[in-house]
């Protein structure tokens, strides 16, 4: 079963369309077009459409799972189901609510709160993958997070904050890759410690340079990009007409360790050492400048992600103690739910952004419920890596120190 | 049960030459001693940043010392009068969760896993303690406080278990199920307070936080006064724990299978000991702990939460630094729980003075505590390393296992 990327990849269009998983990926769609009828624009008021475009869509997924692509076809019934019962539930809600949750802005505030996560699930995966396990995403994007705004502020620009930001997480990642690295501690543990470092070092100069004060007034934050074409139009306007710069950087970071993860020959040495450290140093490859390679980018990448945190749109150049709030674990759990790959982290981000964006507008409905809606990320993550639709597979030597000969 | 005084221990099994069993001897020799320099690297260090953000350090970590209550054994008290009695009363409380936060990881380290959810599985043991202890107002106080406690210690035990179910049935890797888990008691605990949610104040429908428990589910308070938080029995219960965990690992059947599983899973499974059944186990006992401390801290002296309290706690991550610290023993847990239980209260509440503000200092116990794991982590998981990787890496064990 030609199932691996690379294989599906290479084969040519025609034959990627008679893989079963095609018709697993249209029935994730229906399911997702199931609960988008019932919802602004098209607000479908009947229960009709939602309940038969998503049945369809979990037939093709059924149909999937008997030609054996399990993960994609149980994914796709999971999609038919959910879109179906979203679907009824959005048509039994006043209209009001609806269009209060559901105005294009949701797109925006979605990519907002995916952005940090992209930055992390891309920096844990080029550590993952060149064989580094990094727990310490969260303290490196909360470094950024802290670092970003306080160079803003003392260099008077949003660009210093970018570069010290991404500096100081690089440095702190660098020193966990030594501990990782060199010294071959374990790098769960170095990880964690690099949570517990991040949280007191921020903390500490927090109050040290800002007196705890919350906010640091008129500090430069990162621009949106005002699209010109788009920034007018009904519905592309808010959505994706004037979002900020770092969203726009996200989604080019995503392409960008694609291509060279896995388009790359230095990717295909990042790849070698992530899964065979030993066959990687025979054929002269240095296993130790490419893992601190990329863990020093992970620490920088995930810096970013916290830089756009405190300085983006809605941090709006404001730090406060322990702002990554566990989104660096989100990411996390972003890399592992897309399965060490950007395309798939992209999507985990995305659709943990979503409902993050999704948790705060249901706070019309219910707040309790809203509160509830956050788990969704971690409960999806332990599904994932329970195994029930598919399995997730890290890189062979993830996590394992390499003693050189 | 066996007779262990004949039985080799698992580490004593496996000492005949290997690197393995060199590392293991080295580290028994080196017990106390690397931990105490890692204790003095990271105060040494944490003080340098001090230094260098013009505090004077010396100052600094005196005023720490007595904001703990630690000057209280120079002049000893039990009167409340004195702030030493009182800052050494609190230090205890927070002793008492960290022994209990510390056992949880050292439990599952001693069967080769990394139980970074005790923060999870104290707050489920906490919520629960907090609603059973709001019901059954009518019930008299031994009952009513044993089946608060007894149920938040299940509950812990539960949600561990299912990071230790999902590791022995499909692989799932205990150190990403625990983090999830983590954060779905986080999030459950805000929900549980939160406008509309069911344990929220029912006099106060619109504030984030829960009912007090009732007076008849309080631990007894026998150092200090009650309406000031003052030490309640807990802190026995924490200390026998220290015992148990003791006598479990080394005295009993179960303890000497789940040392086995964590020195080597593939010789315990060849010597016939049920691994799965023991990561399931490990990981209940372990959650049983940290559920444990959440219960004692619910009914010893916080009574209630607010949703704000909750991003707050630490003292899950602390039971990390104490574990480790400790070398994964119950005493080495009760020392290094005694150093984190003051560098909690002495940095924040306790401390006084203008030598360093407490918003300051209170982060320094962060730093410290991130130190401490680093150093320590850097040493004594050359062992669990030396584990795992023949656990994970058949194809490399070879090398090791030819040797013995």
């Amino acid at each position: 079963m030609s199932n691996t990327w690379v294989d599906r990849l290479d084969n040519p269009a025609s034959a990627r369309l008679r893989d079963p998983a095609f018709t697993g990926y249209v029935g994730i769609f229906l399911g997702a077009f199931a609960a988008f009828l019932a919802i602004p624009p098209i607000e479908a008021r009947t229960t009709t459409w939602p309940i038969l475009v998503g049945v369809v869509g979990a037939i093709f997924g059924i149909w999937t799972v008997t030609r054996g692509r399990r993960r994609v076809g149980w994914g796709a019934v999971a999609a038919g189901i959910l879109g179906l019962a979203l679907g009824i539930l959005a048509t039994r809600s006043g209209t009001g609510n609806l269009h209060t949750v559901f105005d294009p802005t949701l797109i925006a505030q979605t990519f907002g709160f995916a952005t940090p996560l992209v930055f992390g699930a891309i920096a844990g995966m080029i550590s993952e993958r060149s064989g580094v396990i990094n727990i310490g995403l969260e303290g490196m994007m909360l470094m950024g997070a802290f670092w970003g705004v306080y160079g803003a502020d003392r260099g008077g620009t949003w660009a210093v904050g970018l570069v010290v930001g991404a500096v100081l997480g690089g440095l702190l990642a660098l020193v966990y890759a030594y501990f990782a690295i060199h010294l071959r501690a374990d790098q769960i543990v170095g990880g964690t410690a690099v949570n517990f470092l991040a949280l007191g070092i921020t903390g500490y100069f927090f109050v040290q340079l800002y007196h705890n004060q919350p906010v640091p007034n008129g500090v430069s934050t990162l621009p949106n990009l005002k699209i010109p074409g788009l920034s007018g139009l009904h519905f592309f306007g808010p959505a994706i007409g004037d979002l900020n710069i770092l969203i726009w950087a996200g989604f080019v970071l995503v392409i960008v360790a694609y291509v060279v993860l896995f388009r790359t020959p230095i990717g295909l040495r990042i790849r070698a050492c992530g899964e065979h450290p030993r066959a990687a140093d025979t054929v002269g490859i240095n296993v130790y400048a490419i893992r601190y390679a990329c863990v020093g980018v992970s620490g920088v990448l995930a810096a970013l992600g916290g830089v756009y945190l405190s300085e983006g749109s809605q941090g709006n150049g404001t730090f406060i103690f322990d702002m990554t709030n566990g989104r660096g674990f989100i990411a996390l759990a972003a890399m592992i739910f897309g399965n060490w790959r950007p395309a798939g982290a992209f999507g985990a981000a995305l659709l943990f952004g979503f409902s993050n964006a999704l948790a705060l507008r249901l706070q019309v409905y219910s707040a309790s419920a809203s509160t509830l809606f956050n788990v969704l990320p971690y409960v999806l993550t332990l599904i994932a890596v329970a195994g029930v639709i598919g399995r997730t597979v890290p890189p062979a030597a993830d996590g394992k120190p390499y003693r050189k000969q | 049960m066996t007779e262990p005084g004949y039985t080799p221990s698992p580490e004593q099994a496996a000492e005949t030459g290997t690197l393995a069993a060199r590392i293991a001897l080295k580290q028994r020799a080196g017990g106390i001693v690397v931990p105490i320099v890692t204790v003095v690297i990271a105060f040494l260090m944490g003080g340098l940043v001090v230094l260098a953000t013009g505090h004077n350090p010396l100052l600094a970590y005196r005023a720490i010392f007595n904001g703990a209550g630690l000057n209280w054994i120079f002049h000893p008290t039990t009167s409340m009068a004195s702030t030493a009695s009182y800052n050494l009363s609190q230090t205890l409380l927070q002793t008492t969760t960290l022994i209990l936060c510390g056992l949880a990881v050292a439990f599952a380290f001693r069967c080769g896993m990394f139980n970074i959810g005790g923060q999870g599985q104290y707050f489920v043991g906490f919520f629960v303690a907090n609603w059973l202890g709001v019901d059954f107002a009518s019930m008299s106080p031994l009952p009513h406080i044993l089946i608060a406690v007894g149920a938040a210690t299940l509950a812990g035990a539960l949600w561990a278990g299912i990071a230790g179910v999902l590791k022995a049935s499909v692989g799932a890797h205990e150190v990403i199920t625990t983090i999830m888990l983590n954060w779905i008691a986080i999030w459950i605990g805000e929900w549980l307070v939160a406008d509309g949610g069911p344990l929220q104040n029912s006099s106060q429908p619109f504030n984030p936080s829960s009912n007090p428990v009732s007076s008849s589910a309080e631990l007894p308070v026998f150092w200090g006064s009650h309406t000031l938080g003052g030490l309640d029995v807990g802190i026995f219960v924490a200390l026998a724990a220290v015992v148990l965990f003791w006598a479990l690992l080394n005295r009993t059947t179960l303890g000497y299978e789940v040392r086995a599983v964590g020195f080597n899973p593939d010789a315990a499974a060849y010597g016939g000991i049920n691994v799965r059944k023991n990561i399931v186990r490990a990981m209940a006992i372990s959650g049983a702990f940290a559920g444990l401390a959440g219960a004692l801290d619910m009914l010893g002296y916080l009574y209630g939460f607010s949703q704000n309290d909750i991003p707050l706690s630490q003292v899950g991550f602390l039971g990390i630094a104490v574990a480790l610290l400790g070398r994964n023993t119950a005493v080495g847990t009760l020392l290094g729980a005694v150093l984190f239980g003051a560098l909690l209260f002495g940095t924040t509440h306790g401390l006084t003075g203008n030598v360093i503000q407490p918003e300051l200092a209170g982060n320094l116990t962060y730093i410290i505590q991130g130190l401490v794991v680093l150093f320590v982590g850097a040493d004594v998981l050359i062992l669990y390393v030396w584990n795992s990787r023949k656990r994970l890496r058949p194809a490399r064990s070879a090398s090791a296992a030819g040797a013995s």
